[in-house]
């Protein structure tokens, strides 16, 4: 468990884990991950990991996953030139446009799968979280398209700063339910989650919305989300002739950056970088940065990086962003930070503004708040590393963060313009 | 004795004696953090074991009652190394068995390699941790077995009968029967098949059996002592306390009449 000290050496580890033979059997990844569930769930969350591995492997269902994601979601998404935003930094800048995915972010690839994956395990209904409400919209609309009742929980702070995703949700067809315990955003999102899926492990399905959660959960959203990272890279090779120098992404639990990294994990030469939410600063409470501040501990089924007290308690978090306002991360985030293959920064709400700000007027584009501490992380990358090729994971469109951003940024002004 | 062995054998001397056992659960320091110590006296003189609960910022195996309570005791600033230095501070602390029940996290924030010390000096018995699965206790239960502390897993009505086997097997101080999927201090029916469930738990244990979630009354106790060897009642306790009621009438008028 927690102090076990695992023999594997840094390099070995990675090249484990790029030949797909981690999370090992009892869902590690390295000392990270596991399955600290109830016991109510241990035979449901059994099942889905054989449903991980057998079900995701058919032929039938790659077939019908894929006719779905083409037909119903609009991919391939594609790949951006960013001319105004590369001229402005000095540099080449991708983007990777998963914001023109249906529903508006790459939340849709795994609420999808997982949606398929539940039909075919014969679920009566489903159930998830949601904070931004991204992930809310996306599970409702799949589970409209593949006919199965879903409910999302969401936090009350949540529904009233992504109010416009709340309407959407019910309206497609999902029953959306208020959380009013615990910090009332993403993470009491996902106690009252699993509570619900403690009550009826058999008949619900939980469509678990980031790489986190006990396994199978991290594996699974992985590598629904890996075709984030497969499609970049061969749009990337094809339009430029070449691989990325640095690879950007917004890391909450961090399900956009794992589907987007994990397929580059083998390209030396590619720098990947992940950017949590620095908040207002680096003191307690005032940020969402697990990897830059926490320490390791169980949250929510996996052992990997939290942000806590002395006393093992989780801690408050702030982000100008409801997608990354979590004070956990994926395990596999937490095995590429320790061995160093993904380097981790922070932005901050004003630099993520202020980046929010400069793609609107630069590329015609309004991106999501969480998507937006890339775009910080990468322009500030690129005022020392000039010349290079840099793509960015473009999570999802902003339009769900106009009431934050009417509040916060009135008329629409920025810091640096 | 082994630690774990004065549980087990407490809930056989008791079920001897022709009553039904009663373990008890309050959370530390609620519903009021100064009472704490009087609160565990009383629990424990009409208890014959009593859980400690660990308050957690997190408890997603639990109802509304615990939630409420575990959060009201962070904001009067319980953690574990308060309680154990309560406990181990108390004048003539209680004779009865005392069991922590816990998340992983505090404990691992505390330390697995000086927790077991502690808690014995503290005159703790063992563990319940709701999110430490048998497939993921092994560290746990090497740490604990220097001070021969129990840790006590949980079965439900829909572990399979090969884990079952294996979780009895591991269990040591009692098995904890889940009587239902779901969270604590949920439904108040009993679910029918309880029975054979809680005999089908009993043969493939070699340690006492104690069923809990959700139990309110003498007639459930009495029903669920038929078929178990212990019965735990949690939240309604903790909402009796938290009304500024007796606690030690509430568990009396638990006991079937004899």
């Amino acid at each position: 468990m927690a102090a076990r000290v695992d023999q594997a050496t840094d390099a070995q580890l990675l090249r484990q884990l790029i030949d797909g033979q981690l999370p090992d059997g009892r869902g590690r990844y390295g000392p990270f991950g596991g399955c600290y569930a109830p016991e109510t769930l241990m035979p449901a969350l059994r099942r889905l990991a054989s449903a991980s591995s057998d079900i995701l492997d058919q032929a039938s269902f790659q077939a019908r996953l894929s006719t779905e994601l083409a037909d119903w979601v609009g991919r391939p998404t594609p790949l951006t030139p960013a001319r105004g935003l590369g001229a402005s930094w000095g540099a080449e800048v991708w983007l990777k446009r998963e914001d023109l995915a249906h529903t508006g972010a790459h939340k849709i690839n795994n609420a999808l799968g997982q949606a398929l994956l539940a039909q075919e395990m014969g679920a009566r209904r489903v159930v998830a979280e949601t904070g931004a409400g991204q992930h809310g919209v996306a599970t409702a609309a799949a589970c409209a398209r593949v006919g199965i009742p879903c409910s999302v929980y969401m936090g009350e702070i949540d529904i009233e700063r992504q109010s416009p995703n709340v309407d959407r949700m019910r309206r497609l067809g999902a029953e959306v339910i208020a959380v009013t315990g615990g910090d009332r955003t993403l993470r009491a999102a996902i106690d009252e989650a699993f509570r619900d899926w403690v009550s009826d492990p058999e008949g619900t399905y939980y469509l678990l919305g980031s790489a986190v959660g006990p396994h199978p959960y991290p594996f699974l959203v992985q590598r629904l989300q890996a075709v984030i990272g497969n499609e970049a890279r061969a749009q990337l090779l094809h339009r430029s002739g070449a691989l990325a120098d640095a690879v950007f992404a917004c890391v909450g639990g961090g399900s956009n950056a794992i589907g987007l990294f994990h397929p580059l994990l083998g390209d030396e030469q590619t720098l990947l970088f992940g950017i949590e939410a620095g908040g207002e600063g680096a003191g307690l409470g005032q940020h969402s940065a697990t990897l830059a501040h926490g320490k390791p501990g169980v949250l929510h089924g996996s052992y990997s990086m939290l942000l806590q007290d002395v006393n093992g308690q989780v801690q408050e978090t702030h982000s100008v962003s409801a997608g990354l306002d979590y004070p956990g991360v994926g395990p596999e985030h937490a095995l590429l930070a320790s061995i160093g293959r993904v380097h981790y920064d922070t932005a901050t709400d004003e630099e993520a503004l202020d980046a929010l700000a400069e793609c609107c007027l630069l590329e015609g584009i309004l991106p999501a708040l969480e998507t937006a501490h890339a775009f910080a992380g990468a322009r500030r990358w690129a005022a020392s590393n000039p010349g290079k090729r840099i793509l960015i994971g473009l999570s999802g469109r902003g339009d769900k963060d106009m009431p934050t951003l009417t509040k916060v940024r009135p008329g629409g002004q920025h810091a640096t313009a | 004795m082994q630690r774990h062995e004065l549980i087990s054998d407490t809930l056989r001397s008791v079920r001897a004696s022709g009553r039904v056992p009663l373990v008890a659960f309050l959370t530390a320091g609620y519903p009021r953090v100064d009472r704490f110590a009087d609160d565990l006296r009383e629990v424990c003189a009409h208890a014959d074991i009593v859980e400690i609960g660990v308050p957690f910022t997190d408890p997603m195996a639990d109802g509304v009652t615990i939630q409420r309570s575990s959060e009201a005791a962070l904001a009067a600033g319980v953690s574990l190394s308060w309680i154990l230095e309560q406990l181990r501070d108390m004048e003539s602390r209680p004779g009865t068995p005392l069991l922590l029940m816990s998340y992983l996290n505090p404990l691992l924030a505390y330390g697995l390699d000086r927790l077991a010390d502690d808690a014995a000096a503290a005159g703790v018995s063992g563990f319940i941790v709701p999110d430490l699965p048998f497939d993921e206790s092994g560290d746990f239960r090497v740490s604990m077995q220097g001070e021969g502390l129990a840790l006590v897993q949980l079965v439900t009505p829909i572990t399979p009968d090969e884990r079952l086997r294996q979780v009895c097997d591991a269990s040591s101080g009692f098995v904890y029967a889940v009587t239902v999927a779901g969270i604590t201090g949920g439904a108040t029916a009993l679910p029918e098949g309880m029975h054979d469930y809680l005999e089908r738990v009993r043969a493939v244990s070699t340690i006492p059996v104690c069923a809990g979630f959700g139990i309110r009354s003498a007639q459930q106790v009495s029903a669920i002592g038929e078929h178990a060897d212990g019965v735990i009642v949690g939240s309604a306790l903790v909402e009796t306390m938290e009304r500024g009621e007796s606690a030690g009438a509430f568990l009396d008028s638990l006991r079937p009449a004899s």
